[in-house]
């Protein structure tokens, strides 16, 4: 079976994130990036699948030449190919699922899995719309009960499970109760959420494979897709810096101020 | 990883290949997550963390600078790097990958027979077999053509008597390469022998009481009468050049990671100072403790900008062994200095093993004796200024 995943550039979440002083966006020096971790986990899941049932797996990603890296690591970690749609402008997830489409409509996977959402801008919506306009079944935030994996957690049933004859697959999703199993006709769209997997390091000799590993280079002119992004960002502000906290002489001193101050009790 | 700012300030990453960061930030995500968590206690125990070894057979960090027989086939630039987030760890953990891809799959890789390579590569690769050095002798460091313990032909094979000292991994490896004097016993009649656990006569004891490299195993190996076939010959060395070019092979990875051990403690020390608050204000507005900081982050960039260009003349084949002494010499210098350093500016904390700079301090007391004494490297630079040798 043919499994594409995808690979978004993001800033890497342990930087120190600064906004512009005019607010038009993020001040990009000096800044790490890497794979987006909802997108990693895809990727896990799409190798772990390929491993279980044969076939392949293609990694997208969208973006200038610098994305190269993060299908570079996808590839590292056991991709077979990568396409790479060269596309420099804003990215939005109208633009982002217009583009997977057409690309999607090439590499005819049985399976699509993508990051529920990417963590520079948190939209949760490129997974949905690409369902909604490819006409595929959709499974979005699959997940798993436990948070780590131990080799008894890893043997329990998968989160996503194909059916025998290909042409269907069980889906686990965290709801807010809990979670719920769908039952999805392939292809499908899944999105992953963070408890789906683990995913694996990439290994010194997986990234020396990745080297020789192919990358196809599209644009949108050629996916024949307008990309121009229906959202405009306005302005970016930081978030206000915390105030120190205080230290408290005691339990009474501590029941005053929460009752006089915060008036909280 | 978000680091502070030591590989930033003079655009490191900009000098590197988009592999050589993939495997620096492999190596380091593992050390993050596995090594730094542990190593501490293990330091304090003095024990090995011997649960991290299929992990970094996994990695595929053993040996990763060699080529086929299951190993990655990184540059050198990329394995120095790999070695500086292990050396960010701990020391142990740097020399046991030192010691089982420098000293022991090095010269199988560049000397063995198809048959050994076939035997040992994969294996040691693997992380499931480890290997020793033997050399260094009770008797006989820094001069190793005094060395003692020889071996006598035995029809096809050959018969081991002697011992070797402070062998890391020696306790717990499956096969030691032991270089031993042969025949008329002269410096140019040493070969390598390949000696397996389990063989009759060879024995290993831990060497109590170390302050130093406490994660890590260091033996003192024993040879009586060791029957060793002729299969485990190394066949393609012969004289003291063998076991010098492992060793020069290993000081130039050693020369770029003490780093890593210089920048735990350049970042401990930097967030010390800036928490730790004396006077009403933080320790780190003194000037006494901005010069240490500023003192340590030029050593820190001085030592990568030195290891990087001897792994790039590594990789281009032009880097002399007069360059790896300087390297090695000035770097481990420099990350001492930068940890003793580091230790006072977290004042009592300092000395406690909650903080990494006094145990990074204790191991590199060791690296500045092994791998060639820092005298001894003083000495190969002389030589060179000068064109006398100072050992006649």
């Amino acid at each position: 079976m043919k499994i594409l995943v995808t690979a978004k550039r993001v800033e890497d979440p342990e930087s120190k994130i600064k906004v512009k002083a005019d607010g038009s966006g993020i001040v990009q020096e000096g800044l790490k990036y890497k794979i987006n971790p909802f997108d990693e986990i895809a990727v896990e899941e799409g190798l772990r699948l390929a491993a279980k049932h044969g076939g392949e797996v293609v990694v997208v990603s969208i973006g200038p030449k610098e994305v190269q890296e993060q299908l570079r690591h996808a590839l590292a970690m056991g991709a077979t190919k990568a396409v790479w749609v060269n596309h420099g402008g804003a990215l939005d997830p109208m633009s982002a699922a217009g583009l997977l489409k057409a690309v999607l409509e090439r590499e005819k996977p049985d399976l699509a899995i993508l990051g529920k959402q990417s963590i520079d801008d948190d939209q949760n919506q490129t997974g949905q719309y690409l369902a909604e306009w490819l006409g595929w079944s959709q499974a979005t935030f699959a997940s798993k009960v436990e948070s780590l994996e131990s080799d008894a957690e890893k043997a329990k049933t998968p989160a996503i499970h194909i059916a025998a004859d290909g042409k269907s697959a069980q889906v686990v999703r965290e709801v807010d109760n809990g979670l719920t199993t769908l039952s999805v006709k392939l292809p499908a769209i899944v999105t992953s959420d963070l408890r789906l997997n683990l995913p694996r390091y990439a290994s010194l000799p997986g990234i020396m494979k990745a080297k020789n590993k192919p990358i196809e280079e599209l644009t949108p002119a050629a996916l024949g897709v307008d990309a121009s992004p229906q959202i405009q960002v306005v302005k970016l502000s930081a978030p206000p810096p915390r105030k120190a906290g205080v230290k408290v002489g005691d339990v009474q001193e501590l029941f005053t101020k929460l009752k006089n101050e915060a008036k909280v009790i | 990883m978000e680091r502070s700012g030591v590989e930033a300030l003079y655009r490191l990453d900009d000098a590197l290949s988009a592999e050589e960061r993939a495997v620096r930030d492999a190596v380091a995500r593992v050390v993050d997550g596995e090594v730094l968590p542990v190593i501490g206690r293990h330091f304090r125990e003095g024990t090995f963390p011997a649960q991290l070894i299929p992990r970094l057979g996994e990695l595929g960090v053993l040996g990763a600078n060699l080529t086929g027989y299951g190993c990655a086939g990184v540059s050198n630039v990329a394995y120095g790097l790999g070695l500086q987030e292990l050396e960010r760890g701990d020391s142990g953990l740097r020399s046991f990958a030192s010691v089982q891809g420098s000293l022991v799959m090095y010269p199988i890789h560049a000397w063995g027979s198809e048959e050994q390579k076939q035997r040992f590569l994969p294996a040691m690769a693997g992380g499931t077999c480890i290997g020793c050095f033997g050399l260094t002798e009770p008797e006989a460091g820094s001069d190793p053509g005094s060395m003692r313990t020889r071996a006598v032909r035995d029809g096809e094979g050959w018969v081991l008597d002697g011992s070797k000292a402070w062998i890391t991994n020696g306790t717990v490896a499956d096969v030691a390469v032991v270089w031993a004097k042969t025949d008329d016993g002269g410096p140019d009649s040493v070969r390598g022998f390949l000696v397996e656990k389990g063989m009759t006569g060879f024995a290993a004891r831990e060497i109590p009481g170390k302050l130093s490299l406490r994660a890590s195993w260091t033996a003192e190996l024993s040879f009586t009468e060791v029957r060793v076939p002729a299969r485990n010959v190394l066949p393609g060395v012969q004289g003291l050049r063998g076991p010098l070019s492992c060793l020069n092979n290993a000081r130039a990875g050693i020369a770029f990671a003490v780093t890593g051990a210089a920048i735990a403690c350049f970042e401990a020390a930097q967030a010390y100072a800036a928490q730790r608050r004396q006077f009403d204000r933080p320790i780190g507005s003194f000037q006494l403790t901005q010069e240490k900081l500023a003192d340590m982050l030029e050593r820190i960039v001085q030592a990568q900008l030195l290891g990087l260009r001897l792994l790039r003349l590594k990789d281009e084949g032009k880097a002399s062994p007069v360059m790896v002494s300087l390297a090695k010499r000035a770097n481990v210098r420099s990350a001492l200095e930068v940890a003793r350093s580091a230790r006072t500016i977290l004042g009592a904390n300092g000395i406690t093993d909650d903080f990494p700079p006094l145990r990074h301090a204790l191991n590199l007391e060791s690296v500045l004796t092994y791998e060639g004494t820092h005298e001894v490297h003083t000495l190969v630079l002389g030589k060179a200024i000068t064109g006398i040798d100072a050992f006649g």
